[in-house]
């Protein structure tokens, strides 16, 4: 009776509190409202989409090349990863393969990327619970494999290296020895990370027990990737439903046993091992061969061939006076305002101002306008000297003139692609990442659906988090690895 | 006029004498306040370029040589920015908050002796008075937090003060087996009483004394890994969360000079103050020349180097972790050793 009045009078409540989207511990930003009894978890309910920009419907209105620089955007960690799932999907869809040194040097960017996202995640996950200089001690690996991609591709975060049918261009071989260089010396580093951190008492009370998960639950809400490995399940789609050269390289698929914050420490640990002997198998075994498939259909044209012979940049773009018609056509086309001229008459290229896109050139219909190779700078009269119908211009600039029109229609309007729809799965750093594709016959998909790892992941956290402490939701924001910019799309 | 009429001779006498001292006391205090903050401003500067190291970074390097300015430029920076308060806070607490921190932790600086003959106040009961004046400290945290007007400043002021409040308890215990030995509240005495003891420092007989305050000065401080009154990765900033400017800097200055409040414990306590043992002159009877502030210097940067040494190398405690060390295991070993102290003390 007592009591009831007291707690008539003092009435209770959660104390509600709102972590994020601004928080030091949401890695990006999740939005997690926490009811709280004291420091114990009653509830968590996370609130996503802050970073949603509308990848999928974008990708909708946007040919299959160019929804390609999307996918970066996605998992900014692991940027190859979606890469190659999206460009393993579009392949299917095409009914097209990569050759085999692409496949192989896609593996290899691929692992690295999983090895980079798995550091990025050590990093973070231990900053998160404290030891601050694992992360320190990762970014400096971390910024070795970044170096890697620039050499490859010019960029570190957003690469888009993997093409459809390939890869963008070959690897150097400065490229493949710093490469191998970081395998060797990797598994020392991880073994120095875990000085750190794998017996520590301290980490051991922070991980150990914490956002327990059985298989069966795992399976259940959808867990993929080392998240779900860490419960005990040996599902992995490099090893199930292998694509590019998954199937060929020799590597286990570690698991946990109990399914808690430190068994998926550990599985993320083993994997990166892993990852580090795919990678070297695959150097070894890396064949040679073209990295792009050559299928006209689907493929856009390798770069080197849609130039000519000679260096692109040493030629000149000219308009034979008597073929001109003065239809204007290519007035209107050249993005560089070079060409002038009245209409009915012969117009004239300001080669000074020409950026040599050869637009005029697949735009106009009369065969007026031609190619002079090594004809930069030279002044109009010479260059009408030199100017010979596009008819009769050498094999190998007619080709690479062709090749030029062909990108021109791909990037306008896209490929024939069969109709249909596909589902294809890959296994990125986070889980399963898919691609699910409509097609309709045109160059665009008819619907893009993005099955986001991180997403269902997020969905799991008040599973995790529930009846723990509020230092625990930490460690489970950690050790599900999530990457928002994915989540949200 | 002749002043001898006004005032005798006497009383002239003692109010030279006592001008005299009240000049010596105010230039003893601007050495110690003036030594406070220097140390302030490159204990931030030593720590980011141990930590750096420790990190395979090379920590501040732009400003100055070596990044040698840093602290100034830091300086400068806090006290130009805007100070903000929160439209809900309770301004009168959340003025007074920082102030009361920093000032308990200056005052303490007042009874820590040097070097041979060099305090400030020079009281009997200079321990005590550190503690007392340690725990007011507390309430500037915890004003913090409730001012704040904010969740996580709450949360950290709370987790503060309950950790605060605990880790002094064994702390305090912890000095108990010394004061048993020494026989001494006074911080002099305690020295003294080291120098002529047979190890030359209570490091060495109050061993689990000391390891026992080593962990809770590292608690009491809220450094890592029991840092979770300011867990960033919880908490944001924990009870200062919505400080920002020169309030944010008192609570920084607070800090650090609690961290070398709490070296200089350990150095005069454990590690022998100014002096050094007896066996270490005996052999190298040159060290003798060495003045002692030099010896005690060392002492306390080589603990303040090992607060940096922890940090960089293990994460955080828990809440409930942290509680279960602080009562369960730090409180009955302190126990244990006051009574082992005492039994030794009375058979010997």
């Amino acid at each position: 009776m007592i009591q009831r009045e007291a707690e008539k009078i003092f009435e209770t409540r959660e104390l509600n509190v709102n972590m994020g989207p601004q928080h030091p511990a949401t890695h990006g930003v999740l939005r997690l409202v926490l009811d709280m009894d004291g420091e114990t978890i009653v509830n968590v309910t996370p609130y996503v989409g802050y970073l949603h920009r509308g990848i999928e419907k974008l990708g909708e209105n946007l040919s299959y090349f160019q929804a390609l620089p999307l996918t970066d955007r996605m998992d900014y960690v692991s940027a190859m990863s979606n890469n190659i799932g999206y460009c393993v999907a579009v392949e299917k869809l095409f009914g097209i393969e990569a050759p085999e040194r692409a496949k192989y040097i896609r593996t290899i960017v691929g692992e690295m990327s999983r090895i980079a996202n798995h550091l990025l995640w050590l990093a973070t996950h231990a900053l998160d619970i404290g030891a601050m200089t694992v992360f320190l001690y990762c970014f400096r690996e971390r910024e070795w494999i970044l170096d890697l991609f620039e050499m490859i591709c010019g960029a570190r975060l957003t690469v888009t290296y993997p093409r459809v049918g390939g890869v963008r261009n070959d690897v150097p071989q400065a490229f493949l020895d710093s490469l191998w260089k970081f395998t060797d010396e990797f598994p020392s580093r991880i073994r120095e990370y875990e000085t750190l951190i794998d017996q520590n008492r301290i980490w051991l009370q922070r991980t150990v027990g914490i956002g327990v998960i059985s298989a069966e639950e795992a399976v259940n809400w959808g867990m993929t990737g080392p998240t779900l490995r860490g419960s005990g399940v040996a599902y992995d789609i490099r090893k199930h439903m292998p694509y590019d050269a998954y199937d060929q390289v020799e590597f286990d698929v570690p698991i946990g046993t109990e399914g808690d914050t430190y068994d998926r420490y550990r599985c993320r640990m083993l994997e990166m091992r892993q990852s580090n002997s795919i990678i070297r198998q695959c150097i070894e075994k890396l064949p040679a061969g073209p990295v792009m498939a050559d299928d006209p259909k689907f493929v856009l044209p390798p770069k080197d061939k849609m130039m000519p012979v000679t260096h692109p940049t040493d030629m000149a773009y000219f308009i034979i006076e008597k073929a001109c018609k003065g239809c204007g056509m290519c007035l209107r086309a050249c993005p560089a305002k070079a060409i002038t001229g009245e209409k009915k008459k012969p117009h004239k290229i300001d080669q000074s101002l020409c950026l040599q896109c050869s637009t005029c050139f697949t735009t106009c219909k009369f065969k007026s306008l031609t190619v002079v190779p090594g004809g930069k700078g030279m002044s109009d009269d010479k260059l009408a000297e030199l100017a010979v119908s596009p008819d009769k211009l050498p094999d190998d600039i007619k080709e690479a003139q062709q090749a030029l029109t062909r990108q021109f229609d791909f990037i306008k309007k896209g490929p024939k692609v069969p109709e249909g729809d596909v589902y294809v799965a890959t296994e990125v750093p986070k889980g399963e990442l898919g691609f699910y594709f409509v097609s309709d016959g045109t160059g665009k998909p008819y619907r893009m659906r993005v099955r986001a790892p991180s997403f269902i992941h997020a969905g799991c956290l008040p599973r995790l988090c529930k009846g723990h402490l509020v230092a625990d939701v930490i460690a489970a924001i950690g050790t599900i690895d999530i990457v928002l910019g994915e989540c949200d799309r | 006029m002749n002043f001898g009429t006004i005032i005798s001779p006497d009383v002239l006498d003692g109010l030279i004498a006592f001008g005299i001292n009240v000049l010596i006391i105010i230039l003893k205090i601007v050495v110690v306040l003036a030594i406070g903050l220097l140390h302030v401003a490159y204990a931030t500067y030593f720590e980011r370029k141990v930590i750096g190291h420790m990190q395979v970074r090379l920590g501040p390097m732009r400003v100055g040589p070596h990044g040698l300015l840093q602290p100034f430029a830091d300086g400068l920076k806090l006290f130009f920015k805007e100070d903000i308060i929160p439209a809900q806070a309770d301004k009168a607490m959340f003025y007074l908050a920082p102030v009361i921190f920093m000032a308990s932790a200056m005052v303490n600086l007042s009874v820590i002796p040097y070097a041979e003959n060099f305090v400030i106040a020079d009281i009997n009961v200079g321990l005590l008075f550190l503690f007392a004046i340690a725990g007011v400290g507390v309430y500037g945290i915890f004003l913090a937090g409730w001012a704040s007007n904010s969740k996580y400043a709450f949360m950290g002021g709370l987790r503060s003060s309950a950790q605060v409040l605990s880790y002094e308890i064994a702390m305090g215990f912890s000095l108990v087996g010394v004061m048993i030995m020494s026989g001494s509240l006074n911080l002099n005495e305690i020295v003294k009483a080291q120098q002529e003891s047979l190890f030359g420092m209570y490091a060495i007989p109050q061993f689990a004394a000391f390891i026992v305050f080593t962990i809770s000065a590292v608690a009491e401080t809220n450094r890592t890994p029991f840092d979770l009154p300011e867990a960033e990765s919880e908490l944001v900033a924990g009870y200062f969360t919505e400080y920002s400017g020169f309030r944010f800097a008192l609570f920084f200055l607070g800090e650090y000079i609690a961290m070398f409040i709490m070296a200089s414990i350990a150095a005069v306590c454990f590690l022998g103050g100014w002096t050094l043992p007896w066996y270490v002159t005996k052999i190298l009877p040159f060290l003798n020349h060495v003045p002692g502030f030099f010896w005690y210097l060392i002492k306390v940067y080589a603990f303040i180097f090992f607060y940096y040494w922890i940090r960089a190398t293990v994460p955080r405690y828990r809440y409930d972790q942290l509680m279960k060390i602080g009562w369960k295991i730090l409180i009955p070993i302190a126990l244990a050793n006051i009574v082992i102290t005492g039994l030794v003390k009375l058979i010997l």
